[in-house]
């Protein structure tokens, strides 16, 4: 299969104004994914269906993931000057990253027997009324799964033909697969509490005060 | 009563006594019909239990029901998620008394290893009273066998008066559980108090 590079030049190639961004990955694997701006999601992921030396048929997985704010550090040559001599030092720059939500896309062909190529879409910041763009226009399997992240992550997907919860019931306030999602405080006694039950152990059964 | 020395004497000559009492548990004890009805990966050791291998049909409860309405049993099988659990009290409801439910599997009786998720139950004895629990994860046919027994042998040692009745017989007993109600984060009561207490703990 072609590589990151080769897709994303092809991609801009057919898809005018496209930006197409590729990601580092550490792991193993390795595949990088395609960041691509919201705009042009639909063109893009159309393209990667209807290609003929790609062919991405096969959505396999939806999912989401929740970014907090963040501070991000690198280190930095800089120039100073010491003791009359231009010495170059490294500094740690800390810049503030705004937390947002990513929808994640692998995608498989049947017909070519490749893959995956992993898609991602960032939201514009973490609120309650976020957005991407749903490829289920693109690819009827993403129905369910992009429910599955509406309800979790509370991303609205724009074009989705049936956005609901899938998961939780109507009603339910709140995403809970957000890390800032605060569970209904129901403990109950637990034999051999540990780590974070055992901090609410301890808020809901207050150890003796020994004489 | 008759006396069991004299009976089994009596027996001995060809004359068998019993009472209405004894004849209608040893039928009930011996059909119970339990409601087809699973909720996770228990159900497919309830399945089993219920195949030519484990073969239930020697304990007169292979009859699953589709519908409660025709149902004396309720298997719980398996994690009952918030979402779920205003329907399994329903479902309980719906059926005729007398009815008595097993609670199979650690998520059924505990919530198990989600106890501490947002979304699951912490056991369905929170909103129904259960007759017979089975530990595990998930319980072997065999575990479930065992309750279908124990369930056989409380039927049977149910007098028709006196304090061990069964419930339907005792004036005002409740036949109904409140159905509780979807919240903004938990369910509405979050338990219900008249069948299941917190637990205390004593120190």
């Amino acid at each position: 299969m072609e590589t990151p590079e080769q897709i994303k030049a092809r991609i801009e190639a057919a898809v005018p104004g496209a930006k197409i961004e590729i990601l580092p990955n550490d792991c193993p694997a390795g595949e990088r994914p395609l960041l691509v701006d919201p705009p042009h999601a639909l063109a893009v992921a159309k393209f990667l269906r209807d290609d003929p030396q790609l062919r991405l048929d096969f959505c396999s997985n939806v999912t989401g993931v929740d970014w907090l704010d963040a501070e991000l550090t690198e280190k930095v040559k800089a120039k100073h000057v010491v003791d009359g001599v231009e010495k170059e030092v490294e500094e740690i720059r800390k810049t503030p990253r705004p937390g947002f939500l990513e929808v994640v896309y692998h995608l498989y062909s049947m017909e070519l027997k490749h893959g995956p190529v992993v898609l991602r879409q960032l939201t514009n910041g973490r609120g309650d009324s976020v957005s991407a763009v749903s490829l289920t226009p693109v690819w009827r399997g993403c129905e369910f799964q992009e429910r599955e992240v509406f309800d979790l992550f509370g991303v609205r997907l724009e074009g989705h033909p049936d956005l609901r919860r899938i998961l939780m019931w109507d009603g339910f306030k709140g995403h809970p697969m957000r890390k800032d999602y605060v569970a209904p405080d129901d403990f109950e006694y637990e034999p051999t509490p540990h780590d974070e039950v055992l901090e609410q152990a301890k808020k809901h059964y207050p150890p003796e005060v020994k004489a | 009563m008759i006396d069991e020395g004299l009976r089994s004497e009596l027996q001995k000559q060809g004359v068998y006594t019993t009472t209405l009492e004894e004849l209608y548990n040893w039928g009930r004890a011996n059909s119970v019909w339990p409601l087809t009805f699973g909720l996770a990966c228990c159900a497919i050791e309830m399945i089993a239990t219920s195949m030519a291998r484990y073969d239930l049909a020697r304990f007169g409860a292979e009859v699953f029901r589709p519908s409660p309405r025709q149902a004396d049993l309720m298997i719980v099988a398996g994690t009952v998620t918030k979402k779920m659990a205003p329907l399994v009290v329903r479902l309980y409801n719906q059926m005729p008394e007398p009815k008595y439910v097993i609670a199979m599997g650690a998520c059924a009786i505990s919530g198990g290893p989600f106890k501490q998720g947002y979304n699951v139950l912490k056991g369905i004895d929170r909103y129904i009273p259960v007759d017979v629990s089975i530990p595990g994860c998930p319980p072997r046919p065999e575990a479930l066998i065992h309750a279908i027994m124990t369930l056989q042998e409380k039927i049977l040692n149910q007098k028709l008066t006196g304090p061990n009745r069964p419930r339907h017989l005792v004036e005002g007993a409740p036949s109904e559980f409140p159905v509780p109600a979807y919240g903004e984060h938990d369910l509405e009561p979050p338990s219900n108090p008249d069948v299941w207490q917190p637990p205390m703990v004593k120190r």
